[in-house]
């Protein structure tokens, strides 16, 4: 290799220096205010001023049993949507997946829920779920399931399965077109000779199709969660965190109680430990996807 | 392979069936009421037959809500700049995670996709803080210069992955017959990596369009700043909604984010998809 050449491929400098702008950008807007975040839950911060006071955001916060209550919430309100999210994602991408005439207008049908701003979206579900004149509660009606007019909002129980409803709504298209494509990355003699052995269709897909594309589903898994664990309009358009806090999570208790009450301190503790959480669904997503590549790698 | 069967077919229809209402049925119903005089819409229990649609409430919803035009180009104008911002971070940032072996490279790179996963939520507080200080509070730049952070880490993975794809030889090529790096910028790496730059700022489109509520009531209280999901926002709290009306807006408003991913459907799931396909 002439010198030239060695030259061109390892400039270090410039290479940080294409770099840095992207960089200095993201520690400005993402960094900082990350540490400034812990920072503040250690002050009772708000708009008249701030002073540090320790400890005393968190021994509040954790000594309240409203906050206990949210984050055991949150975690139900995920768990939910997320199972739900990858049932249906998967059920979705092997009817997708399946050879039929205008299966390609079909995936493009699909998308819409992620496409369109989910506020948007909300304002459709918010007409859906109209107690009185909604089509859901229409059908309800008219099919003698309800006995009445029921606002799905308006009540605990009901509108914590509303709010999971429309979450699973937005993210099934993005779980299932991953899981569509990782179908399509099947190798077909898998199946050529699972079929001439006469296996059935559904032994090809369990013994097949499912073990493939397992760490496509354990990636999409930990992203959904952390999808849906930092999930704030869906909530907040349809219920707002009510009703009397029944759907209220992690993400909208640290909304209200920063934005809506204007406690900073008290709600950048909170957040610091939505932050914490993160970080630990970070780490085993990042772990699995260095773990999964370098299987790839090593084949 | 072998053939489905006609009932197989039958069944596997019928349940694809299933599936898209799920998926469209609001959608649908959005248009449906869209059309529908307000009468028939505040109806107990719910009509499914109506005689009298009209586009009706497409031309009134301008009257009731006055701002709507100025919320639509805010939407645009807002998605536009943050793409273009957006793209101006990622290019450079890109090429290099592209084409150069550096300390930190693959480190750095899945701190970016960490990065990603802090949704704004978290960062209100100071950004809310620093937006303040700066005066940026009620302004356009309120919503892009936070909009821009939490697109530039996918947009980099994306935009890396196209810049791959081009040849290395052509570059190494012009650069032993003595192109400058500018040249070589311009007359290579520009032309061939135009599509590319097309998907990604099209994503960063798409991305900042679906960004415009959060940051938009957390940072703009001004109505002439407000994109179209906080501006219709304030009127759901209305006592009378006027529900045709505002799907009416609603379909409006997101009509040309519909409209762009239609077009590039296809290069759009592609390149979202290309990591976890290729594992």
């Amino acid at each position: 290799m002439n010198k030239k050449y060695n030259a061109f491929n390892s400039p270090t400098f410039l290479a940080y220096a294409l770099i840095a702008p992207a960089a200095i950008y993201i520690l400005a807007i993402v960094a900082w205010p990350l540490i400034e975040t812990v920072r503040l839950s250690f002050t009772n911060s708000s708009l008249a001023g701030e002073e540090y006071i320790g400890f005393e955001n968190y021994e509040k916060m954790l000594s309240s049993k409203k906050f206990n209550k949210i984050v055991v919430r949150t975690f139900v309100w995920m768990f939910f949507s997320v199972t739900l999210k990858l049932i249906i994602g998967l059920i979705g991408a092997v009817l997708l997946n399946a050879n039929l005439r205008g299966k390609s207008i079909f995936r493009v049908l699909i998308m819409p829920p992620w496409v369109v701003p989910i506020a948007i979206g909300m304002l459709g579900w918010l007409w859906l779920y109209n107690g009185y004149f909604g089509i859901i509660a229409g059908v309800g009606m008219r099919t003698g399931i309800l006995d009445g007019p029921f606002g799905f909002l308006a009540y605990k129980q009901s509108a914590f399965i509303s709010t999971i409803v429309a979450d699973v709504w937005v993210g099934t298209p993005m779980v299932t077109i991953f899981f569509l494509a990782a179908m399509q990355g099947v190798p077909k003699d898998l199946y050529e000779a699972a079929y001439c052995d006469g296996a059935s269709r559904w032994n090809r897909f369990y013994k097949i199709t499912l073990p493939q594309i397992t760490p496509v589903i354990i990636t999409m898994a930990l992203l959904s969660a952390i999808w849906t664990f930092n999930s704030f309009e869906i909530i907040w358009i349809l219920t707002e965190g009510g009703p009397r806090g029944a759907t209220t999570t992690l993400i909208i208790d640290t909304y209200k109680m920063a934005l809506g009450n204007y406690k900073f301190g008290r709600g950048a503790a909170r957040a610091v430990v939505v932050m914490i959480l993160l970080t630990i669904f970070a780490a085993i997503y990042l772990a699995i996807l260095l773990k999964i590549n370098k299987k790839v790698s090593n084949e | 392979m072998n053939k489905y069967t006609f009932f197989e077919k039958v069944f596997l229809y019928i349940a694809i069936l299933i599936f898209m209402t799920f998926i469209l049925l609001p959608f649908a119903e959005m248009f449906y009421a869209s059309l529908r005089p307000l009468d028939h819409l505040f109806r107990s229990p719910y009509q499914f037959y109506s005689d009298d649609l009209s586009f009706w409430a497409y031309r009134e919803m301008w009257n009731t809500v006055p701002m709507l035009g100025r919320y639509i180009f805010n939407s645009l104008f807002l998605a536009t700049c943050t793409a273009l911002i957006t793209l101006i971070f990622v290019i450079p940032a890109a090429y290099s995670y592209a084409r150069f072996n550096f300390p930190a490279k693959n480190f750095s790179l899945y701190l970016l996709l960490a990065i990603n996963m802090f949704s704004g939520a978290v960062l209100l507080i100071p950004l809310y803080k620093l937006l303040k200080t700066l005066g940026l509070l009620n302004s356009y730049q309120a919503m892009i210069v936070p909009g821009v952070a939490f697109l530039i880490p996918t947009s980099i993975w994306l935009l890396k992955s196209y810049f791959e794809k081009i040849p290395i030889d052509l570059e190494e090529a012009a650069f032993v017959d003595g192109a400058s790096r500018i040249q070589i910028l311009r007359h290579i790496i520009a032309p061939l990596s135009t599509p590319g730059l097309v998907v990604v700022g099209i994503y960063a489109f798409i991305g900042s369009y679906a960004q415009q509520f959060l940051f938009a009531i957390t940072f703009n209280q001004k109505k002439e700043y407000m994109p179209i999901p906080s501006g219709l926002y304030e009127f759901i709290g209305y006592t009378s909604v006027k529900w045709n009306e505002m799907m009416a807006a609603s379909l409006v408003g997101i009509a040309p984010v519909l409209i762009v991913f239609l077009f590039l459907q296809r290069y759009i799931v592609e390149g979202l998809t290309a990591g976890a396909v290729k594992n």
